[in-house]
């Protein structure tokens, strides 16, 4: 399993055709307190770079892209139920949702681990 | 995020100390501001509500407007009052002494341009001055148009180089008594200077913008930190930056200068006639007051109002508010998640026909409709020291 960044703080992580995806810590932690997550549905498609969730903090309402075009297969009730839940685990019980890819060929544009700790140091 | 250079922005004299407590900062009515400390904007809003925040409002614009001549007892207090009652509708010249007012500066179309704070000194040697608070945005035009009503009959003196300092929650009170005694006796919208050897002379007002008991402090910017400071020892006071300030008013259910309340909106609209005192009301001698009296006797068209979205979706700022026929009837002017109410909040402006509380509201979140209902103000009932 391979995980991957993009530079709107997205992460997935890909295993076979399938890749879970979420916000990453860094922006987390810019987001504040999570009070509120909207999912797409399960079966909904999806583009690269298009906004796909929504989450919102105290102050503000941010966009969550897709990293990758695909189909939507699963969408993490949790944090729609519980929204602190993606600052206390964003990189694990606090993803989002899991998309079957529609070209791996995407996932060479995409950042590993030490690009996009880079990136965000650059922030 | 747009990048925000700080270098051309103002400092507070407590600038340094908000960096020494790694807060987030960010641009507010032209300074620096911390918008939030470690623990976030939740746990400084719950903090505040349960104990004691800390919150630097230097930014603030106080002043003092004084006649040549202090003292003179009520005579000097009704001229100084004749000069800011050119600007205001509110019945300055009847304050008592020590009362603090809020009220606003209206143009002569009834718009309000600011919302303010006017204090009439306790002690009868400062009669003829009053204490003024305006907001940070707007200040400077404020200032202009306070110095211009005065002309040569008073001085407008700016304060806003020193520390403004506010104190809130339910243990503001036991906080400030070991620190400042002497504004322990203070109720709600009064205020009193206070001579101290640690921090100089200071202004204890009782008052705030959390809907919460507190204190908001004028202090000599030389002593602004180590008074800050001192106030952080007390394991029961936390900072808190301007994001749970945000959230904390909301649910107080406070305008918020250039979203609640602007230029285009008279008192009436926002739901702040109560400003309007009778007095000014049968002389209406005020900025604005046929368009206002008018609007008193035969209503506005639309009115600001509180709003419960039913749902877990905030609506934020510029939300469209419809009916349940799918018609628009108004705007969303700030909302957001309330902490203590658990749930989204928000104010707005609705078609006066809509004005009541529990009709039901449809807003338009990301092209979807969301049921809400026009809500009572404040969401978080206030807990003044009256």
């Amino acid at each position: 399993m391979t995980t991957y960044y993009t530079n709107e703080h997205e992460w997935i992580s890909v295993d076979g055709d399938v890749g879970t995806v979420g916000i990453t810590k860094f922006a987390a932690e810019k987001l504040g307190d999570v009070v509120f997550v909207e999912l797409p549905d399960v079966g909904k498609s999806v583009k690269k770079e298009a906004d796909m969730a929504v989450v919102e903090s105290v102050k503000a309402a941010s966009d969550v892209y897709a990293p990758v075009t695909g189909e939507v297969t699963a969408a993490n009730a949790a944090i729609v139920d519980e929204p602190a839940k993606v600052n206390e685990d964003p990189e694990g019980g606090g993803w989002f949702v899991k998309i079957k890819l529609a070209d791996k060929g995407q996932l060479t544009g995409l950042m590993d681990k030490a690009a996009y700790d880079a990136f965000c140091a650059s922030q | 995020m747009a990048d925000v250079s700080t270098t051309s922005l103002k400092t507070t004299p407590l600038h340094g100390l908000h960096t020494r407590l790694a807060a987030r900062m960010a641009e507010f009515g032209g300074y620096d501001m911390p918008i939030q400390y470690a623990d976030g904007i939740m746990a400084e809003h719950n903090w505040t509500r349960t104990h004691a925040g800390l919150f630097d409002v230097s930014h603030m614009g106080p002043s003092f407007l004084s006649l040549p001549q202090l003292g003179g007892g009520d005579e000097a207090h009704r001229k100084i009052a004749s000069i800011v009652e050119r600007l205001v509708p509110s019945d300055i010249a009847s304050l008592a002494p020590g009362k603090v007012q809020l009220t606003v500066l209206l143009n002569e179309n009834g718009g309000i341009i600011d919302d303010l704070m006017i204090g009439r000194p306790p002690r009868d040697d400062q009669q003829g001055m009053l204490y003024i608070v305006v907001n940070a945005g707007t200040k400077e035009n404020d200032f202009a148009l306070i110095a211009r009503a005065a002309g040569a009959d008073a001085e407008l003196h700016r304060a806003d180089d020193r520390a403004l300092i506010a104190i809130q929650g339910p243990e503001a009170e036991a906080v400030i008594a070991g620190i400042l005694p002497d504004a322990v006796p203070l109720t709600f919208m009064t205020f009193r200077e206070i001579k101290t050897t640690a921090f100089g002379n200071v202004i204890a007002t009782r008052c705030g913008y959390t809907g919460e008991d507190g204190f908001e402090i004028l202090v000599p910017a030389a002593h602004g930190e180590a008074f800050a400071s001192r106030l952080l020892e007390d394991p029961r006071v936390k900072p808190i930056g301007l994001g749970a300030r945000d959230s904390l008013r909301l649910e107080g259910g406070m305008c918020l200068y250039g979203h609640d309340i602007d230029i285009s909106k008279t008192p009436v609209a926002a739901s702040l006639a109560w400003m309007i005192s009778k007095a000014r009301r049968e002389r209406g001698d005020f900025p604005g007051a046929s368009r206002i009296l008018r609007e008193l006797k035969e209503g506005v068209p639309s009115r600001r109002v509180g709003i419960r979205p039913l749902g877990r979706a905030p609506a934020r700022e510029g939300t469209e508010i419809q009916n349940t026929d799918g018609e628009t009837i108004g705007v969303v002017t700030s909302g957001g998640f309330g902490p203590t109410v658990n749930g989204p909040v928000a104010q707005g402006y609705v078609d006066t026909t809509y004005a009541k509380a529990g009709t039901p509201l449809k807003l338009i979140v990301r092209g979807k409709a969301l049921e809400a209902e026009v809500a009572t103000l404040p969401f978080v009932p206030a807990k003044y020291k009256r």
